[in-house]
């Protein structure tokens, strides 16, 4: 689903992701949560594993924080030392994988300008927000964090597991995914359309916008080739530039690109500038994305839509409709959902990919549209986002079929560590809502007029 | 139950896409494997014969003649049209822009005398979007975020102008107490404390009002037919100068309109419980995000509730809301109904056809939920006589659906107003 040679990088970066996983558990500070190396198995569960067929009557074996095996009842080995726990009428998912949250009560780029790429969201998060929590109970494991869309460049996203088995951690290392240099992996924020247009030194119009990226990315090629000219000469290195050094990595496929995109015409745009820069994108909210699906096809760059319960709210999302993950799959896109969490609900990310069933997309793409399409999208789709041995341990038990309203997550699980509980009262406050479940602040989204203050007087 | 039905839908609903040319005065039949009435049992393999835009015949379709020249429509489930108890579909666009924003008046905080009708949009391209999903009953009108920021209409989701679709006129005033409706600076109000001083100043205003106005109506009355509108009186030499605001809360005090509050904090809705009985009126409290810690304050105080939506964002003063907010107060007997309410950004409009799901799915049954979208609201509302169930007599009001109407991959295949057919939900 991306252009060939960027699967080079993408399967390096991952199996780097998958070893650093294993020094990552030994050098965290909840170094005991994973010093059991306990073998548990599920069996006789409905196993949904997003990379082949639906498992009618399967077993899932983990150890520690893998994956051992999974398959149908009679073709698993349970080792003899496994804890095995009988999950007939439930259903197993992977984790949940949400592309684009705003979780955690954060903020990135300021209101000082339109391009901010070194501004990074981990240095804004706090991990006691809530909406970690319920983000569990709806079987989430894995999130994008993401600074808003009021800038064309908003700063740096970050992939974070849902580590909060136990207490939950203290600080957001303790939930960062991170590389085989230690180095917290995310991406970049960018966005186009109306959000990121404004008062002067934010962009006016359209065509002022596409000319500040180009223009700023014109500047990052030169400052890289004077990086490159230097060949670590510290004399002749230019100062560092946190700004260009961020869109270096953008251009050379070392960070995806997340780009917020409405309309037909700027989601062109984005390709467009995209592949002048060789930049490796991922196609955010897209509600137009129906009328140039073959366009988004085209180019390779995969969608992660959204879906609400009506359109408009805007001029640009007017044309939303359920049938856009239908449309877009059939033309051949690779495509996901996101929560945007707190613009839709955490709790009920299935919901969007039961919508999109609801206009007629294909239900096994549908469900990898929650898991796998999303792992992919954030390049960790070798360590998460499907059920197969030697993957991470991520999954949600769950008492029915995903896609039905009728249907409560029961557990989540982390890494093999059980992270919700719906039957613990703790947890259940989280998946029911209640005095102490919710937040009382609204995310800081910079900068653009917020909307959803028209209708307040302050 | 559900479950073979949605088996057998695929083929029917093939049938059921066809145009919908219908005219209010066609007779149209609706089979259908499931007929949930709300007010009575549901009926397996049933038909509803609708004509002159009433229900005139609902039962087993076995022991059912299909009039020559009749429309015929099947469907998996059929439920009554939905009813939308809070809403400001119509007064607040699509594209949520100054050109469609005609919810919230902010000039003054006290704006009684505002009337819905003069402001509702019944072409609104959302108006037909939910109706689309099944909604073919809405109570819209102003928004929150003024202490008291207008009135209300019940109307139908069909016609071109106000007056064709109109069920009743200023049904309800709305106030918001809370920070919403707080102003910063050196305007009022800029406290809690301070709202309720200018609501109970507005309220005595207008008891005083109603007592010059009484007396002198009395003085001059023998004359004048008692039920008159005040509108077609001819003002006397003497008579106090109208005062359509405080007109407006005579109303109000007189039990002729209600009075709605949006209230989510629990401090806010003790507040206006303690409001309503210093008046003797009886109140809707609206949104009501902390009514899961005020049930038993609530059901004292014989209030009714019109809930937020069930997906409504847990954040600022309604951090502390509850999916199971809805089956706490069906438990408790208090009267309530589920809103699609007010959005300022997204979704611009909410279905409650989504939002009773999520209740269904966190405590509420399944015929509680779509109640709380059908007869309740209409008993809320007044309007009972006409619409929220599937009887004789009743508005042909109908919602057809391919299965369970409150599963997510279940589609509204059509909808009938006043007998007329109208499109479900987009298809292609």
């Amino acid at each position: 689903m991306y252009p060939a040679n960027r699967r080079t990088f993408l399967s390096r970066s991952a199996r780097i992701a998958i070893g650093i996983g294993l020094v990552d558990r030994g050098s965290l500070s909840t170094a005991e949560a994973y010093e059991a190396e306990e073998t548990i198995a599920w069996k006789n569960a409905k196993i949904v594993t997003a990379n082949s067929p639906t498992i009618e009557a399967g077993s899932l074996v983990i150890r520690g924080a893998s994956i051992v095996d999974v398959g149908p009842v009679d073709k698993v080995v349970v080792p003899p030392n496994a804890r095995v726990v009988d999950a007939a009428g439930k259903w197993i998912m992977p984790g949940l994988v949400c592309t684009h949250s705003h979780v955690g009560g954060v903020g990135a780029a300021d209101g000082s300008g339109p391009i901010q790429p070194g501004v990074r969201i981990l240095d804004s998060i706090n991990v006691r927000e809530p909406g970690f929590r319920r983000a569990l109970a709806g079987g989430l494991t894995t999130l994008n964090i993401m600074p808003g869309s009021g800038h064309l460049i908003s700063g740096q996203t970050v992939y974070c597991k849902l580590r909060y088995a136990g207490k939950g951690p203290s600080t957001i290392e303790e939930i960062l995914i991170r590389d085989n240099d230690g180095k917290p992996i995310g991406g970049l924020k960018m966005a186009n359309g109306t959000n990121s247009q404004g008062e002067s030194p934010f962009p006016g119009t359209r065509g002022k916008s596409a000319f500040l990226v180009r223009e700023q990315y014109i500047k990052a090629r030169e400052y890289n080739a004077k990086v490159t000219a230097a060949k670590d000469t510290t004399d002749k290195m230019p100062p560092r530039d946190l700004h260009l050094e961020t869109l270096v990595e953008a251009m050379q496929g070392k960070r995806i690109v997340h780009h917020h995109t409405h309309r037909h015409d700027d989601i062109v745009t984005v390709i467009r500038l995209a592949q002048e820069f060789g930049l490796r994108v991922v196609l955010h909210h897209v509600s137009e994305g129906w009328k140039v699906a073959k366009e988004i096809a085209d180019s390779k760059f995969p969608c992660s839509i959204i879906v609400l319960d009506s359109p408009g709210g805007k001029l640009e999302a007017k044309d939303m409709t359920f049938k856009n993950g239908r449309v877009l799959d059939e033309a051949g896109v690779r495509v996901g959902f996101h929560t945007d969490d707190w613009i839709t609900d955490s709790r009920l990310f299935a919901r969007s990919a039961a919508l999109a069933v609801r206009a007629g997309m294909n239900r096994d793409k549908a469900l990898q549209g929650l898991t796998l399409a999303g792992a992919e999208m954030l390049g960790l789709e070798d360590r998460i986002g499907s059920l197969a041995p030697g993957k991470d341990a991520d999954f949600a038990l769950l008492s029915g079929d995903p896609l039905s309203v009728y249907t409560r997550v029961l557990e989540t699980w982390v890494e093999g560590k059980k992270a919700f509980d719906l039957a613990n009262p703790n947890d259940q406050l989280y998946a029911e809502g209640g005095a102490g479940a919710g937040s009382e602040l609204n995310p800081f989204l910079c900068c653009f007029a917020q909307p959803w203050q028209l209708g307040e007087t302050n | 139950m559900y479950r073979t039905l949605v088996l057998s839908c695929a083929a029917l609903s093939m049938a059921i896409l066809s145009a919908s040319q219908s005219r209010g005065d066609d007779v149209v039949v609706v089979l259908a494997k499931m007929i949930i009435t709300v007010s009575g049992k549901p009926i397996e393999n049933g038909a509803i014969l609708c004509k002159a835009g009433k229900i005139v015949s609902v039962g087993e379709s076995s022991s059912f003649t299909i009039p020559a020249g009749a429309i015929i429509k099947e469907a998996s489930v059929v439920i009554p049209g939905l009813i939308d108890v809070r809403t400001c579909v119509g007064l607040s666009g699509i594209f949520n822009v100054e050109h469609d924003s005609d919810q919230l008046e902010s000039s003054s905080p006290l704006q009684p005398e505002l009337r819905a009708k003069d402001a509702y949009n019944p072409g609104e391209e959302l108006v037909a979007y939910i109706r689309s999903f099944g909604v073919t009953t809405i109570h819209t009108g102003h928004a929150p975020g003024e202490l008291i920021s207008g009135q209300t209409i019940v109307t139908k989701t069909v016609g071109n102008s106000v007056e064709e679709s109109l069920i009743v006129d200023g049904r309800a005033i709305c106030a918001t107490l809370g920070e919403s409706s707080q102003k910063s600076g050196k305007q009022s109000p800029g406290t809690r404390a301070k709202q309720m001083a200018m609501l109970r100043a507005l309220m005595f205003e207008a008891i005083e009002y109603r007592t010059k106005t009484t007396k002198k109506t009395k003085e001059t009355s023998d004359k004048e037919s008692e039920d008159k509108e005040s509108e077609d009186k001819e003002p006397a030499d003497d008579a106090i100068a109208r005062n359509l605001r405080l007109e407006t809360l005579v109303e109000v005090l007189d039990g002729k309109k209600a009075l709605l509050i949006t209230a989510d904090r629990a401090q806010d809705i003790a507040t206006a419980l303690r409001f309503a009985s210093e008046f003797g009126i009886s109140i809707w409290l609206d949104s009501a995000a902390e009514a899961n810690q005020m049930i038993p304050q609530i059901k004292e105080a014989k209030a009714t509730v019109l809930l937020h939506p069930s997906m409504a964002r847990s954040s600022g003063e309604r951090e502390s809301l509850s999916f199971q907010t809805a089956s706490m107060l069906q438990k408790n007997g208090i009267p309530f109904a589920i809103q699609g309410g007010f959005e300022a950004y997204v979704p611009k409009a909410r279905v409650v056809l989504f939002e009773a799901a999520i209740a269904a799915a966190h405590g509420l049954t399944r015929d509680e939920a779509i109640e709380s979208i059908t007869l309740s609201p209409a008993k809320i509302l007044g309007i009972a006589d006409r619409v929220g169930s599937i009887e004789i007599g009743k508005d042909a009001d109908l919602a057809l659906y391919d299965g369970d109407p409150l599963e997510y991959t279940t589609r509204c295949i059509g909808v009938v107003v006043n007998g007329k057919v109208y499109d479900g939900e987009a298809s292609d």
